[in-house]
This record gives structure tokens, sequence and C-alpha cells, in this order.
């Protein structure tokens, strides 16, 4: 019931910006424009709907196509005890989302995991530096184009006898 | 001044390094660097098939594997939508249950030596121990299991396993009494945990915790109740609370945790249903059974423990979903008949065995820190397109810089030991 | 106290007793093994068992768990060593005075273990020397006991001259 409420709501308040929504395995899937990110993040945290949790935020690297990286969000409501997951298309060139620390702050840390791992840019991300990897490692290992097994010491390794 | 705290440090589990900002022991600012275990789980999952990255699994939150299985299995049920058999779900909250027990129990472990409280640290490995000897009987392993798989479990219950259960328990409640005993008013204990890193209910879901932290400051989410997975919803237990959110809270919810789990586990075993073959020819132990099947021809067959290669059939039914495409087929057929070995090679092949629909899927269950999601989307190839894992304890951690600010450097080790970081799924 | 040889009884009388000097060094040593345990990730779990009441390695000699590499003859690498700790496992290996032993514990630590990929280093012999490697993913408690035992053996072989043996 709540979740044609919210889906609902959605549509109404962004005619423009909702380009489709889906359902798949029971899972409501809305797409919308990359632009739109924050408006409708703060319409999702703030009353009546109270999406107050920012439980997941990843990529996903289709490579080849032209709108290569779609970012997937996933909120929680705990008050509905609802999740809703949002999704968003992302160019080759130079991909460029804003960032959503100023809602959620562990926001922080998993667009920088999302940075490292896609190299995807963070409008507004206080400290965008790598989280997993190193200084100095090259490439985004998450990306399908990274080879699995192209490593990146950082010190000089022994040779086995 | 500028102090460095790890990697390699006894309380940073090796994994985590704070860089302090001081004025004289009080912290000012602080810095975490993350990433020392950074195994590419997730790039090395993508290559391999569904079926074969199970074992990864067990190696995420690698104190409580089963609870890693479950969450993985229940999403690959979502996508392929397979129903699994009523023992099969008990068995699995047993094991389940048993897995947070023993993730609290380490969890407390380290957070209580790390204060110098070394008699607690033996106590409740040695409880672990017991534990872990249940799912060992069980399992035959004792850390990584796999033994949850994709429509079911991997074999029945032992014949013996209540004796066993029932040990583990009774085991683990003198421990957790003795625990409480040494610590629930111990001055120093008190002194170093109450009222220190206290997070509130709106910083907590801020901030995206879950779990047993969330619980310590108040809000009621568990999702075990919220909305309850593998038969949750027939077993009757309470959600601890905590009051304040801070780090005594934050122990005192393990603990009362514990004793609710075991409340499940002792309702499961009085409410497993029967399973309808059973395990051995009739009062017969099995080692029994192959001596007596030496001397004689044993009538209806010897039916092994499921855990060794014996005869395991007859079991599918009660342990095992009827997707056949999408389960191991019984190794009897594949020895025996041309057919079953055909099944065999078609579910192993490259290119074949479990192929979901194309589409991306995500679940979660309660895992020993909060909530354990996967989101996995399928290409519709036998191997995942992405294989990602939502972990607890890398939002929860991700706000240890703000519970320790304004605090002193001592109060670091027991704030970060009440996270339960969990390098395996931390860093993944 | 079971019956007593010739030397022991010389020597529980106030007497002497005549040793080489080796032998008697590597005596003291392998019955005294402190060790750092350098815990990453699963194998710590094992570890923990090991060093616990119940299955207690305090019994073969090696009970002093040190924290700082500077007190530490042995070096416990317990988990998988990434690319990103490979300097730190470094650093904490040369801190350490000889004569120092290191042991692999687990299959990452021995090879990587099932982690074949970008990020982790394919077994810690590519960044220090190892003397005992441990099979298994985590190994059993009694698999750890059957390699320290090993050690044992090795370190009573080894002689006081290890200064001027090469060590790569």
């Amino acid at each position: 019931m709540e979740k044609k409420n919210i889906i609902e709501a959605l549509r109404k308040k962004f005619p423009e910006q909702i380009m489709d929504i889906s359902s798949q395995f029971g899972d409501e899937i809305i797409t919308f424009e990359s632009s739109a990110l924050l408006d409708i993040a703060n319409f999702l945290n703030d009353k009546p709907y109270e999406y107050t949790m920012l439980l997941d935020l990843t990529c996903v690297d289709y490579k080849g196509e032209d709108q290569r990286f779609e970012m997937v969000y996933h909120f929680l409501s705990l008050s509905l005890n609802d999740r809703i997951r949002l999704k968003t298309r992302l160019p080759e060139k130079s991909p460029k989302i804003d960032s959503l620390t100023s809602i959620w702050k562990n926001a922080n840390w998993l667009e920088r995991e999302v940075y490292d791992m896609f190299g995807i840019h963070f409008n507004g991300h206080p400290y965008l530096i790598r989280i997993f990897m190193y200084e100095g490692f090259e490439g985004h290992p998450l990306r399908k184009d990274y080879p699995l097994r192209k490593q990146q010491p950082r010190i000089r390794l022994r040779k086995l006898e | 001044m500028l102090i460095n705290m790890g990697p390699s440090h006894p309380a940073m589990h090796g994994t985590i390094r704070i860089m302090l900002e001081l004025d004289g022991e009080k912290i000012l600012n602080s810095e975490l660097e993350i990433g020392y275990l950074h195994r590419g789980l997730e790039k090395t999952c993508e290559h391999k098939t569904y079926f074969s990255l199970l074992p990864y699994t067990d190696r995420m939150n690698y104190v409580s594997p089963l609870i890693n299985n479950l969450g993985y299995a229940m999403t690959m049920e979502k996508m392929l939508e397979l129903d699994v058999p009523q023992r099969a779900q008990y068995i699995r909250v047993i094991l389940c249950e048993l897995s947070r027990i023993s993730d609290h129990l380490t969890a407390l472990a380290a957070m209580t030596m790390e204060c110098g409280a070394f008699t607690v640290f033996l106590y409740t490995i040695k409880a672990r121990e017991f534990i872990w000897d249940v799912i060992e009987h069980t399992t035959s392993a004792r850390m990584t299991t796999s033994f949850i798989r994709i429509g079911g479990v991997r074999a029945d219950l032992h014949p013996d396993w209540k004796d066993h259960l029932k040990t583990a328990i009774i085991e683990t409640k003198k421990v957790l009494k003795d625990v409480h005993g040494l610590m629930d008013k111990n001055k120093i204990w008190l002194n170093r945990t109450r009222d220190i890193a206290v997070v509130s209910p709106e910083m907590a879901i801020n901030y995206g915790w879950t779990g047993p932290c969330l619980r310590s400051t108040g809000v009621n989410f568990d999702l075990r109740k919220a909305s309850p997975y593998s038969s949750y919803d027939h077993f009757d237990f309470d959600v601890p609370l905590g009051e304040r959110g801070d780090n005594y809270d934050r122990y005192m919810v393990r603990m009362i945790e514990m004793e609710q789990s075991m409340r499940i586990i002792e309702q499961a075993m009085e409410k497993m249903p029967k399973n309808k073959a059973p395990l051995l020819a009739k009062g017969m132990k099995p080692a029994k059974a192959i001596e007596a099947s030496r001397k004689q021809k044993v009538e209806g067959g010897i039916k092994l423990s499921p855990n060794l290669e014996g005869s395991e059939k007859d079991k599918y039914a009660d342990i095992l979903s009827t997707g056949k495409k999408y389960i191991v087929p019984p190794k009897e057929d594949t020895y025996t008949s041309i057919e079953g070995l055909i099944n065999h090679f078609i579910f192993f092949m490259k290119g074949h065995g479990i192929r979901p629909p194309k589409g991306e899927v995500y679940f979660s269950v309660e895992g020993g820190n909060g909530e354990l999601g996967y989101y996995i989307v399928s290409d519709g190839t036998d191997k995942p397109y992405r294989w990602h894992l939502r972990a607890p304890c890398f939002h929860i951690v991700s706000a240890l810089e703000e519970m320790i600010k304004g605090h002193y450097v001592a109060d670091v080790i027991p704030t970060f030991g009440s996270t339960n970081m969990i390098g395996g799924e931390f860093d993944r | 106290m079971g019956k007593l040889n010739k030397t022991e009884k010389l020597a529980t009388n106030g007497g002497w007793i005549t040793t080489k000097f080796n032998e008697v060094l590597g005596w003291g040593r392998k019955y005294s093994l402190w060790h750092y345990p350098f815990i990453t990730a699963c194998c710590g779990m094992e570890y923990m068992s090991a060093a616990c009441a119940h299955y207690d390695f305090d019994r073969f000699g090696m009970g002093w768990t040190r924290f700082t590499p500077r007190q530490a003859d042995m070096l416990l690498v317990c988990g998988t060593i990434t690319h990103k700790e490979a300097p730190v496992l470094k650093t904490v290996y040369d801190q350490m005075t000889e004569p120092k032993w290191v042991v692999a514990f687990g299959a990452c630590a021995v090879s990587g273990g099932i982690y074949d990929n970008y990020a982790v280093v394919q077994g810690i012999d590519r960044i220090i020397p190892v003397d005992v490697y441990i099979p298994g993913c985590p190994p059993r408690p009694e698999t750890f006991f059957d390699a320290l035992i090993k050690l044992q053996e090795k370190v009573q072989k080894e002689g006081h001259d290890w200064r001027w043996k090469k060590r790569t």
C-alpha cells in the first residue's frame, strides 16, 4: 500500500525527472535523471515518507554502452519498514553526480568507495580520495576493463627460487 | 600532537589505521585509513559461477560464516523463486543463531581483552569452542563451512545433534553467567564504557547503522522481526534495546541477544519437523552399521551420516528444494546411472549450471553486525555480472571518527571494540 | 616425575653436565618462542582458539604473545596479506631482532589462497623469508601445533653462528 503511495507521489512530484518505474522479483525499481538526485533524496528523507536511512550505494559498470555507469541507491524507511531502489545512468566520459554527504553521513565512505572502484566523481564531496586502494594505484579495479589479476605492488617483491 | 595507531596494533585488528590529532590525551581530530584487507572479493566473485562463489561468502564475516551463506543463498532463492522445505529452514535458523552467538562472543572477547579483562576473553573463547563443536559436528568444518546452499542445506543433521546442542547451550549459559558476574558491575569496566562514545538514534540512522549497534541506541529494528525470513516468525523472542547508546549498552545488547538466540535454538529444537527419511538403519550408530554391513546384509540398506559420502538421495526431500536445475544432483545417481552423470555434467559444465533470469535483486538478512545485504545483477549467464555486498560494519565504523572525538586515547580501544569491525566484510 | 636418566640425576643432585653449546642454545630457544601475531583475517580466529584455554599453545612453550616486534622471536602471519599491507609486514619483519623465524599461517599467507586477484600478495614469501608453512583455510589448531613442533625441531638444529649464515 505504502509502496504504491510513494511511487505515485514521486511520479507526481517529479514528472520530468522520473524516467521509468518497473518491478522485478518483488522489488520496485525507479530510474531517474541523474541531475535530480539531491531533490529526490531530500523528498524521500523528509516527512511523510521518511526514508531516513541510506542503506547502500553502489555502481554497476555496463561496458560498451553509451551511458556506461549505473548508480544504484537503496533507501530504507524505518517507520514504513520499506525499501526503495533508485537507479540512474552516467556517461562514460567524465561521469559525475551530486554527492549525498550533505544529507547522509555514511555517504562519505560509500562514495569514496565508488570513486575508488569505478572512478566516478561526486560533486560536493568533502574528501574524495581512494579508500581501499593505495596512493599510486592506477586504474579502477571494479571496472570491467581492469584485468582481474593485474597487480601493482607497493614494494619490490622477492624472487622465488 | 599527531599520533599513529595501527594497522599493526593489537586493538586495531591488524587492518585499520587511525591517525589521531591530540591535545594532551584528548582527541581533537582523527582520520581513519582502511582497506588493508581489501581482497578484491567483489571482482573475484564476478569471475566465479553462482555455485562456486559460495565459499567466498564464508570468508566475509568469518566469525559467523553461516549467516553469510544464508544471505547469499536466500538472495539467489529470491531470484530463482525457490521454496525451501520446512526442516531445512529450521536447520538454517539453528545454525544461524549459533553463528550469531559465536559472533557476539568473539566481539565481546576482543572488546574486553583489549580493555585488560583477559579472564573474560578466555571464558568466551571457551564457550565459542563448544558452539564450534556443534557446528563442526553438523557441517564438518569449524569456521568456513559453506553448509547452507542455494535451495536448502548441504546435509541433514547428525542423529545425535540434540545432545550436542544441549551441551553447548548449557556450557554457553554458564559462561554468560560468569561474564555477567565479572563485567556488569565491574568498576573499571563501567568507567571505561559508561557514557563513552554516546550515539543518538538520529546519528545512528544517519550513519546507516543496523543490528545490535542500532538497537543499543533504542531504535527497535531487527530484520528477524521486521521482515521475517526463513521461518523466524515461528519463534518467540525479544529484541533487546539499549537506552543511552554508549559502549556499555552495545556490550549489554550483545549479551542479552545471545540469551535470546539460545531461546530461539531451544524452540527450534522442540519444533523441528520430522525428517521423512531416517538417517540410519534403525537403532544403529554409523560405526555399528558399517561393521554390521561387513558381516551380513543390513535390511533396508545402510544410511550413513550425510556428511560422509553416504546415501543422501532419500534426504533431499527434507533438506533441499525441488528445483532440479539449481541443486547438485545426488552423488549416488552420478556414480550409478548415465542419466545422473549427464545431470551432474550439466550442473557443473562451463556456461551451464545455475543461470538465473536477467535482472537484479537485493536481499538482506540480519547478520551478526546488522543488515547483511547482497545486491546481485545477473545478465543471464552462469556468472554474476555484478556482485555487491552491503557490509553492516562498514557503516558502523564510518561513524568512529565522530564517536571518539573529544574523548581520550584510551577510549578509542573499547569504542572500536564495540563496533565489532570484521575485516573480511569491512574491506571486502 | 618419572624416571630420571643419568644426566638429569647429575643435574638435579647439584652436579654438573657437559653438552654442546649449540644444543643447549637451541633447547633454550625452542621452548621460549615469543611470538608476534600479525593477524589480519579469518585465520586470526583459529589463532585465538589455539591460544586460549581449550587448545592452549602454552603447553608447547610459546605462551608469551608480544605485540611489539622488538621483543618477538617468531612472526606469525595469520591471514591475507594485501599489497596495501605488504610494506607494514616488511617493516614489522625488519624491526624484529635476530634470531627470528616466520610462520605462514593459513592458505592466504602461504600462497594467496582463494584470492588470486589484483589486491592480494600471492604468498608472503614474496615479501619475507618463511620457515614453516601451514596449509588450511583456516588451519585447525592441531595443524598449527604440528607446525610449531616442526619449527622447534628447526630451531634446535640452528646453531649459534646464525649471524654468519646468509639470510635473504
